[in-house]
């Protein structure tokens, strides 16, 4: 398992993009994805709505349990992977790629962010 | 995403096996289990279409052995166990005194005079103690022999095939819920054609220090055909679709087998013991409570939408609370969400309208049908 070296990672196992134009992508590490179990429902917070970093925006159910997904950073929601939605392995199958779960415009990030390495460390992979 | 190790889990004689495959383990009733070695779905689906290979070591044999040993068990389980012929198994019970439910098991019949009873890992020790309480004045013998079996079981419509090619056995005179003794690729076993899956399938009892020799070889016998290791979260979905009751889920000392639908276990009409057993009285009153004024019935729901009900949600109607899941999960042989669930028995028609599921706030449609979700064409 690796943790790309150009993306953050919080400490409840969502990564996040650098911002572009203020606006940054986020979904589950490849280590949670795995956790998880197969993902088959993904409910996320919708376009215009309002995050904020380490609240619940969001669930994502697997076959054996319901995880709430958290908001790495506070900021307004742009877009939402609709793929991940009609189609939840893409979670599983691509985490750091296809199966990205929304967009962000960050206004606020949290100081704990961790780097790819240090997340390698927390999570112990 | 919390995991709570337990002190010191229990391993079976294939852990080694089940590191070296990968598998996510979990703790389960103290033992160290394999949950999955890959994707769960996956390998579910491949116990629907070709086999699967469990480590089912952590559940608890008892064997009970004497002149007696009918007698003993027709006065401590619900069931006609003296009725059972030599080679074959039962699917019963053994309640309390107020006909609670301690434990389903499956007791197999070896001789005349011995029986091997196989209870959920997390009740073997309530078993164990019942059961040699329950001896008391039997000339027979209760012996713990949860450290004398590795148990590994091969599931699927290839499972009858895998197996005939390592066994001279008579896989074809054995019958669904009967097992003999034999040899599986040179290692003694009792070999039983029962299961938890909905489908064909042996269960292998063997001496653990065999166990790793007859994965081996079942998983190269097996290969050319799909076989693949299977853990418990893809067999709780297996057992589910087949609609099989699962202790501490559908089953517990607070119902009565009559609460929970399986009355049909209960055999008032032995001979042995002057037709007496533990939980007689407190199972008929149940009987007739039941006849009289239907109580919760247990039935299966079929989500509409994409969200899973879990076990302990609330079944409503009307804004009311009407029952309770037991079981949830997504299934992967009907691409839905799936429960088995309590309700009133004025609603557990199949095809009720109106029924829903609470799923942490929101009221999911849900369609109320009969059990089991699948069966397998024979």
């Amino acid at each position: 398992m690796s943790n790309p070296q150009q993306l953050r990672y919080s400490k409840e196992h969502e990564w996040l993009t650098a911002a572009e134009d203020g606006v940054s992508t986020v979904g589950i590490t490849e280590f949670a994805a795995n956790a998880l179990g197969d993902v088959v429902y993904v409910q996320l917070p919708g376009v215009g709505d309002t995050v904020t970093a380490g609240d619940t925006c969001g669930e994502l159910e697997s076959t054996k349990s319901v995880s709430d997904l958290y908001s790495p950073v506070t900021g307004e929601v742009t877009e939402i992977n609709q793929d991940a939605v009609d189609d939840p392995s893409l979670v599983n199958s691509a985490p750091f790629a296809g199966g990205w779960l929304f967009k962000v415009r960050v206004s606020e990030e949290p100081k704990d962010l961790l780097t790819a390495d240090e997340y390698a460390e927390f999570s112990g992979n | 995403m919390n995991s709570a190790p337990s002190s010191t889990p229990r391993l079976t004689a294939l852990d080694a096996v089940h590191r070296a495959l990968g598998a996510t383990m979990t703790d389960f009733a103290g033992w160290d289990m394999p949950l999955r070695y890959g994707s769960e779905r996956d390998e579910h689906l491949a116990v629907r279409t070709r086999a699967g290979l469990f480590d089912l070591s952590h559940m608890g044999e008892i064997t009970v052995t004497g002149p007696k040993a009918a007698d003993l068990l027709d006065h401590a389980l619900v069931g006609n166990i003296g009725a059972v012929a030599v080679g074959r198994a039962r699917y019963t019970m053994i309640c309390q005194e107020d006909g609670g439910i301690l434990d389903d098991l499956i007791v197999y019949r070896l001789g005349e005079d011995e029986y091997m009873i196989v209870a959920n890992a997390s009740n073997a020790q309530t078993v164990l103690d019942a059961l040699t309480t329950r001896a008391s004045g039997f000339d027979a013998e209760v012996r713990d022999d949860r450290d004398a079996y590795a148990l590994l079981a091969v599931q699927g419509p290839e499972s009858p095939g895998i197996l005939r090619s390592l066994t001279d056995a008579d896989l074809d005179g054995l019958k669904y819920y009967a097992g003999l003794p034999g040899t599986v690729a040179g290692v003694p076993a009792l070999i039983a054609r029962t299961g938890y899956t909905g489908e064909d399938g042996f269960e292998l009892f063997v001496d653990p220090a065999h166990a790793e020799a007859l994965w081996q070889a079942l998983t190269e016998a097996g290969a050319a055909v799909g076989l693949v290791p299977c853990g418990l979260s893809c067999r709780d979905t297996l057992r589910l679709e087949a609609g099989m009751p699962l202790y501490g889920n559908e089953l517990s000392t607070a119902l009565t087998p009559f609460d929970a639908g399986l009355g049909r276990v209960v055999k008032f009409d032995k001979t042995s013991n002057g037709g007496d057993f533990v939980g007689r009285k407190a199972l008929e009153a149940a009987a007739e409570r039941a006849a009289a004024a239907p109580p919760r019935k247990l039935v299966g729901l079929v989500a509409e939408g994409r969200r899973v009900p879990r076990a302990g949600y609330a079944v409503v109607a009307g804004g009311q609370v009407v029952g309770e899941v037991t079981s949830g999960a997504p299934s992967p042989t009907l691409g839905k969400p799936i429960a088995i669930a309590y309700v009133d028995a004025s609603l557990a028609e199949p095809g009720t309208a109106g029924v829903g599921v609470d799923i942490r706030g929101s009221h999911e449609p849900y369609e109320v049908v009969a059990l089991p979700f699948y069966k397998r064409q024979k």
